[in-house]
Formats: structure tokens, C-alpha cells, sequence
């Protein structure tokens, strides 16, 4: 019995041998992971005190600004604070910049940003400012880059979830807007599962070329689809946009089954021209909307808002030829407009191709009427009639696209995790580069302008992993950068970025550098309570507002005794910075301080304002290590209580005894 | 005189006429949180700064070591020094028209002293800045002096501060020499 048992143990251990022999080997982990080949670190390499070649501004994602890297070496150089509070510089908590994030939802003190796109001039960047939108409560931000600050925010209207944004026109004269999200224009309160009937999407057109005046211009009211990303035409096609849409279907649950139903979704191509046409020949509707429009005044070191209540609605039945649906396989997402100006390439997330189209071929169309069908008034064009071709096989996932002014594009895939180098006129995939894991945007140099410079790629990666040494559960996002320059797609480096990145634009240094500004003139500051010199600080009282008119410079803070301050007043801490030399930034905190501490650039004023609770003596400092003496640099304010008679009393210095 | 040497003296007193335009000497301070240095220019008529706010800055600085403030304002010699110029010019020119040689001798003596006095005047303005602190100053080194360097370069704590003549100060240099090269070209045509 017990050698029958064990001659068919043996017989099965056997059977599996021969089987695992017949399966291969286990791939080795090695194979999967890779490292930059050969010596790249050189052309990575900028040595400390160099400047690098490139600036690189990336997206926060849910970190609700907009982080600056250098390129090629990788290395940050400073997060912007956009549509975030940041309790480091006071911004969102300070008087003078709550106004920027007023919306008509309220103060909204996050959001979430997706795509920077710097301004243009003739199709080319121009380093004035960087444009920036807000996903969740639909807005678009300038970035002043002399300043590298958030100037201006203006919201967008009839619309939910402002992803296809901003990706402006060739000389900046508008930025767009779309609705991710289908919702009741004008919101109403309607069952769930009415949407076929009550959904509607806007693409708006928002005037740029002009700091302090942004303005929705006009918006074209769109079938209710979800409406992803944008690109404007340049050279031929310059006056177009083009909006990839999926959930075409018109799902309003469970979209990832629901809305991936259809083989094609189409790209909206938008004639923005025949817009500006139709309302100048009054082809609108003035519609009742609510929302705002933020400026910060960079004398007054102060932003205000604004609130809008109407705005001209297009619809596109009343304007013919304002908008086309180039069908479009399959729940696109990137559209992608060659640097001539003559392909539009469409990154269908479930295709198995990637779809070219020619944007002589779509006039062709418009005017030979190759239409398919209409829907709301919008012509669908034939496929056949607009496509250049479809690259077969690119890679699985393929979500958008950039362009190296040399004849080839770039498209970043998901689900094979790389990035695919084709020639976009020959249809044919040339090279192909994995990257570390599953990247989302890419970036190429100027690769959404008319002269792209090339040479770097950069990979931004949805999934890090094993890339950084491990921090917890919780990682940044891994960043590749790739040499472009030769026949194949070179990774010489990774580095790791601040929130979730979905797109950065990048631009020569010498485009901005030299009008970036090192301090704000006092001289100019015309902030309402800024004091230009010690003799003019003071404190006054009015009713409960006590108003501190406090200066600061290396260091000490004038005054620095404060006396008479009871309990129920709310003290209002105006700091000037009387500094006007480079990188010599004062802070100013309070024990107890609810809303955050500040930083006062050289000449700037900023505000803190404090609610003292109860009597006692409460110390200020200098947040900031501004000199020798930063440690001397401090204050303290006497709170006594509620009706005592303490007279208001303040000095520096001359009080010792 | 010789013709060459009027010549010369009408030339080298026009030449004076830029000393008006440009900054006679420059001092600056390099150190190790200030690679771009600070500058400050005198003039004839008026100390500047090298950028738009250097002035500012050096004093800002200075406090820390109870040095007085620059102000410019406060000293006579920027008012004076205007006039001196155009005697010197005028009187080379009207010499130049005269030709009398003992004239060209003055002319050269009168310019060397006022250069030496000059500097004598800077220097004692130097000392007194460098020496006379505050004593109430957050940074007393016992033994230390700030006095910059007359002409030359000296350490300073962390500043590395630099003196040496600017255009202004060469153009008067170069005035000077003509001066003396006119009454060299006299005496050999004697």
C-alpha cells in the first residue's frame, strides 16, 4: 500500500517538472525594471550655480497649484499658489488675497488644476503668463510670470468640472473652457435620469490678451456629453478649437460600462471666428448668470472681485457652421493640433488605433456637406472624409499628444505604460520608450506651439511604486525626462512632483528670465494701509478694530510694544516690508493666530488679522531668517480685558530704560 | 607756449568737461550673500548707487555695525566740487588763449593740489565713517575699523570692499597727464 502511494507521489512531482519545464521560466524582475543606460548623468548634469536650460510648469492636480521645475536637471524651484490657501504667505487667508478665491459658490479654498498653458504670440510662447484652470468649481487663473503670483481668476459659468481648459489660441486672444460634466444649463433641480432631456455641455471662449480683463466672451451651447480636452489651431487652422467628447452616450451612471458603449465619440471642431460673427450680429441669448471675476492689483498689493450676472450663449442652431463633430474612436481624450497647423490627432483611450485627422480634408468636408447626421444642430462629418489616417497598433491607451517640429509626435499611453514616437504623415510608429508606470500627460518643448523646440520629453506617471525610496502609502508622482533629440527616445532622468500632474508646459529660460522682478518698489506701493517709512508707523483704534500700521525691515519691527489692545477687538496686523534689496522677505506671526502666519516681500504689504481671546502679553516674530539678528527680530502685544481703560500705546526702542 | 602745448591745455580742459557726465571713483562691496554686489558711485555733484537702490542697501547694512548713514545730501563737497571743475576748465582754456607758460605751470600746480586735497578729503571722510560708530551698534569687534581702503581692495568682516577711481576719475587722470605732457613739449622746445 505504501509503495503504490509513494510511485504516485513520484509519478506526480514528475508531472510537474515536465510541466514547468514546457511553461518557460518565470520572467526575471530585472527584465521588467529598468535603469537609464550608459553615462547620461552628463547631460543632466547642471552644476550648482548654473542656471538650467528650461523652466518646466507643471499642474498640482489636487494640490491646487502649479509647481516650477528647471530642466534638465530636475530640480523645483517654486510652487505657485493658484486656486489652494497656502497658510505659508498668508494666501486665501489675508484680506488682500481672499477676493481671488470668492466664486459664486462662496470662498472655495482648493481646487484642483489640470492643464497650464503659457501665453502666445504668433503661435509661439511669449513668457508673459501661464493660464491655469480649476477642474471643480470651473474657473481659469493668470500667472503673472514677472512675478511668477496668480493675478487674475475669473469663473466660468454654465458649467461643472472645467477640463477641456485653458489651451489658448495662437496670440493669446482667448483661452477656452469646457464642461467635463453635463449639467441643467441653467441649473434647475431635475431627477437624475432625466438627463437626455435636461443635460446640456457649454465650451466657452474666454478674452486673455488683457491682465485684469478676462472675460467669458461668449459661450456655444453643446449637446450633453463630457467634454475632455481642447486644443486651438494655429497657422491654416488658427481660429478653430478642437474638444475631444466621450459619453456620447449620454450615461449618468456607472459611466465606465455605460458610456464606453459607442465605437465612436467625436472631437468637437469649434469656428471660433464664425462665433465672434454671430454675436456681433446679435445671434445670442443674453442668459441670467452668476459668477466672478478676482484681480490682484500688484501696486495695491490687493485683489478685488467683481461679480458678473449675465452672459451671451450661442446656440449653435442659430449659428450656423460655429461648431463640427469629427467622429472620433474611441471616448477620446487628448486632441492634439500638429505644429502646422494641419493634423489633428485624436487619443482614443479605448482605440485600437490613433486617429489623424486632416484639418484640410474637415473644410473639404464642410463644404461638399460630407455629413453624417446632425445633432442639435451641429453637422457630423463623414470619418472617411476628415481622417488623414489611422496608425495602427500604436499601444494600448493612448491618451495625448505632443509634437517635436521635426516631423514627429509623441503620444504618452497608459495601459502599455509608454510613449510612442510616430511620423504622424506617414503613419508609422518609428520608436517606442517604456515609462515608469503608467503615464497620463506627457510633455515635449514647445510641443503645442507652431516652432516645438524638442529635445527633452517629459513622462508624467499616474503610478510611482517601487521609483522613490518608500514614504508610506501615500507618494508623489514619478516624473521621466527623455532625450529627444537623436532617432530613439533616450531616459536619462527621473524626478519626483508636487500633487498629481496633468500636463506641464515648458519654455526656454531665456524667454522669462530676465523680466522676472527681485523685489515690488516701495516706492509704487499703493496699498491703502502701507507705510513707507518707520516715522509713519502707528497704531489707531476704531470702535474694536485696532489697525497696526507696522513696518519691518533687518530687523526689527516697528513698532514692536503694542499696549491697549483688549479682548473683543480684532487687531488688524498691516505689515510693510520697507526692504528693497533681493530675497530679503520678512514674516510676521502670532501666538494664536486662527487663519495662518505671512511673508511680506521686499516693498509689498500684507495683512494678518487676529482675534485675541484672552488678557495676557502675546509675543510676534519673524517667520522668515532674514539676517543676523532674525532671532532679535520680535514683539509682543499687551491684551487686556474686555472695558479695561489701558491707553493705546506703542513704540520701538525708545521705551528702554 | 607753443602752439601744441595751448593745444593741449585747451584739450585737456575740455576733456574735464565729461568728469561732469561720469562718476569720478566707485566703491563697491562683494561678499558672500551678495555676489552681485553693492556699488556706489561718487560724482562731482552727487553719490549713486550701482542699482536704483544700493545706496539704500549699504546703509541698511551699516547699521549693524552703527556706521552713519550716506546721505549725500549732508555733504558739502558735492556742492563744491561742481565749481572747482569748471575753474579748472576755465582757467586751462583761458590760459590756453593767453599762452603764457608761467600760466600752463599754474595751471598744472593748481590741478595737482586740488587732486591731492581731494584725497586727503576723501580719506578723512572715510576715516571718520570707518571710526566714528554708533556705540550702541548690535556688532562691536574691539580693535576693528570699517575705514574702506583709499585705493585697493581690504576685507571688511564679510565684505570685501574695493576702491578704485571710475571713468569720471580716469577722465581726470587723463586731463592731469595731457597737462604735464603739454609742459614737457614746452620745456624741450625751448
Amino acid at each position: 500500500m505504501k509503495g503504490v502511494k509513494r510511485r504516485k507521489v513520484l509519478i506526480g512531482v514528475g508531472a510537474l517538472m515536465v510541466g514547468a519545464l514546457l511553461a518557460g521560466c518565470p520572467p526575471k524582475k530585472e527584465a521588467v525594471k529598468s535603469v537609464a543606460p550608459g553615462d547620461v548623468a552628463s547631460k543632466v548634469y547642471v552644476p550648482p550655480g548654473k542656471h538650467d536650460e528650461f523652466y518646466v510648469f507643471f499642474s498640482g492636480g489636487f494640490s491646487g497649484q502649479v509647481s516650477v521645475y528647471g530642466i534638465p536637471s530636475g530640480r523645483i524651484i517654486k510652487v505657485i499658489k493658484v486656486f489652494s490657501v497656502d497658510p505659508e504667505t498668508g494666501y486665501g487667508f489675508t484680506p488682500e488675497t481672499r477676493p481671488m478665491l470668492m466664486t459664486s459658490h462662496g470662498f472655495i479654498p482648493w481646487d484642483d488644476t489640470h492643464h497650464p498653458w503659457l501665453s502666445q504670440t504668433n503661435g509661439e510662447q511669449d513668457g508673459r503668463w501661464l493660464f491655469i484652470n480649476a477642474n471643480s468649481v470651473p474657473r481659469i487663473a493668470r500667472i503673472d510670470l514677472s512675478t511668477f503670483e496668480t493675478t487674475e481668476i475669473i469663473e466660468i459659468p454654465n458649467s461643472a468640472g472645467n477640463h477641456p481648459s485653458p489651451y489658448g489660441t495662437e496670440n493669446t486672444e482667448y483661452v477656452v473652457a469646457g464642461t467635463r460634466f453635463s449639467v441643467p444649463i441653467p441649473q434647475k433641480d431635475v431627477p437624475i435620469d432625466s438627463y437626455k432631456e435636461n443635460f446640456k455641455g457649454t465650451i466657452s471662449f474666454i478674452k486673455a490678451n488683457e491682465p485684469g480683463k478676462m472675460d467669458v466672451a461668449f459661450q456655444i451651447l453643446m449637446p450633453g456629453f463630457n467634454y475632455d480636452l481642447a486644443r486651438c489651431g494655429r497657422g491654416p487652422s488658427h481660429g478653430w478649437c478642437f474638444f475631444t467628447s466621450y459619453n456620447t452616450e449620454q450615461a449618468h451612471t456607472l459611466l465606465e460600462i455605460n458610456a464606453s458603449k459607442n465605437d465612436k465619440d467625436y472631437i468637437a471642431a469649434i469656428n471660433w471666428k464664425r462665433a465672434e460673427e454671430c454675436v456681433a450680429q446679435g445671434k445670442y441669448q443674453e442668459m441670467p448668470a452668476t459668477y466672478y471675476h478676482n484681480y490682484y492689483d500688484e501696486e495695491k498689493h490687493m485683489a478685488v472681485s467683481e461679480v458678473k450676472k449675465s452672459v451671451k450663449v450661442i446656440n449653435p442652431k442659430d449659428c450656423q457652421g460655429v461648431a463640427y463633430f469629427l467622429p472620433t474612436p474611441k471616448s477620446p481624450h487628448g486632441v492634439d493640433v500638429s505644429d502646422d497647423g494641419e493634423y489633428i490627432v485624436g487619443g482614443g483611450k479605448l482605440a485600437t488605433v490613433i486617429p489623424i485627422h486632416s484639418f484640410s480634408k474637415m473644410l473639404k468636408a464642410i463644404e461638399q456637406k460630407a455629413v453624417e447626421k446632425e445633432i442639435d444642430g451641429i453637422p457630423v462629418l463623414k470619418y472617411d472624409a476628415v481622417l488623414h489616417c489611422e496608425l495602427e497598433k500604436p499601444c494600448l491607451g493612448p491618451l495625448h499628444t505632443e509634437f517635436d517640429g521635426k516631423g514627429f509626435a509623441y503620444t504618452s499611453c497608459f495601459v502599455s505604460s509608454e510613449i510612442i514616437k510616430y511620423d504622424y504623415k506617414g503613419c508609422k510608429v518609428v520608436d517606442r520608450a517604456p515609462t515608469y508606470y503608467s503615464i497620463g500627460h506627457l510633455l515635449v518643448m514647445g510641443g503645442d506651439t507652431k516652432k516645438p523646440y524638442g529635445k527633452y520629453a517629459i513622462a508624467m506617471n499616474k503610478i510611482t511604486k517601487d521609483r522613490s525610496l518608500p514614504v508610506g502609502p501615500e507618494l508623489l508622482q514619478s516624473a521621466q525626462l527623455y532625450d529627444i533629440s537623436g532617432e530613439k527616445m533616450q531616459l536619462i532622468h527621473e524626478f519626483f512632483t508636487v500633487g498629481e500632474p496633468h500636463y506641464a508646459q515648458g519654455i526656454l529660460a531665456d524667454k522669462i528670465k530676465d523680466k522676472v522682478k527681485k523685489i515690488y518698489e516701495l516706492e509704487k506701493n499703493k496699498h491703502p494701509y502701507a507705510v513707507k517709512s518707520e516715522k509713519d508707523a502707528r497704531v489707531e483704534r476704531k470702535g474694536n478694530e485696532v489697525h497696526v500700521y507696522m513696518t519691518t525691515i533687518r530687523s526689527h519691527f516697528t513698532p514692536d510694544n503694542i499696549e491697549g489692545i483688549k479682548v473683543g477687538d480684532t487687531v488688524y496686523f498691516h505689515v510693510t516690508n520697507l526692504e528693497q534689496d533681493w530675497d530679503i522677505p520678512h514674516g510676521f506671526a502670532v501666538k494664536g493666530s486662527e487663519d495662518a502666519e505671512i511673508l511680506v516681500m521686499p516693498g509689498q504689504t500684507k495683512t494678518l488679522v487676529w482675534k485675541p481671546k484672552a488678557p495676557g502679553v502675546y509675543p510676534f516674530y519673524c517667520t522668515d531668517f532674514c539676517s543676523a539678528l532674525h532671532q532679535e527680530m520680535q514683539g509682543y502685544v499687551r491684551v487686556s480685558p474686555a472695558g479695561s481703560n489701558v491707553p493705546l500705546k506703542y513704540y520701538t526702542g525708545t521705551a528702554q530704560k | 607756449m607753443n602752439k601744441i602745448s595751448r593745444g593741449l591745455l585747451a584739450l585737456s580742459s575740455l576733456l574735464l568737461i565729461l568728469v561732469y557726465f561720469f562718476p569720478l571713483w566707485r566703491i563697491e562691496l562683494i561678499a558672500p550673500q551678495y555676489p552681485e554686489g553693492l556699488r556706489m558711485f561718487i560724482w562731482v555733484n552727487k553719490i549713486t548707487g550701482g542699482t536704483e537702490f544700493d545706496l539704500y542697501n549699504i546703509n541698511l547694512l551699516n547699521h549693524y555695525i552703527g556706521m552713519k548713514t550716506i546721505t549725500p545730501e549732508s555733504i558739502p563737497e558735492l556742492k563744491i566740487m561742481p565749481f572747482i571743475v569748471g575753474f579748472l576748465i576755465l582757467f586751462g582754456l583761458v590760459s590756453a588763449f593767453i599762452g603764457k607758460r608761467v600760466l600752463l605751470y599754474a595751471w598744472v600746480l593748481v590741478f595737482v593740489l586740488l587732486g591731492i586735497a581731494g584725497l586727503v578729503d576723501f580719506y578723512k571722510w572715510e576715516y571718520d565713517y570707518g571710526h566714528n560708530l554708533d556705540p550702541n551698534a548690535p556688532i562691536k569687534i574691539p580693535g576693528l575699523a570699517y575705514q574702506p581702503p583709499l585705493i585697493g581692495t581690504k576685507q571688511l568682516l564679510n565684505m570685501m570692499a574695493s576702491s578704485f577711481p571710475d571713468i569720471g576719475g580716469y577722465i581726470a587722470i587723463a586731463s592731469l597727464l595731457l597737462g604735464f605732457v603739454a609742459l614737457i613739449i614746452d620745456m624741450r622746445r625751448e
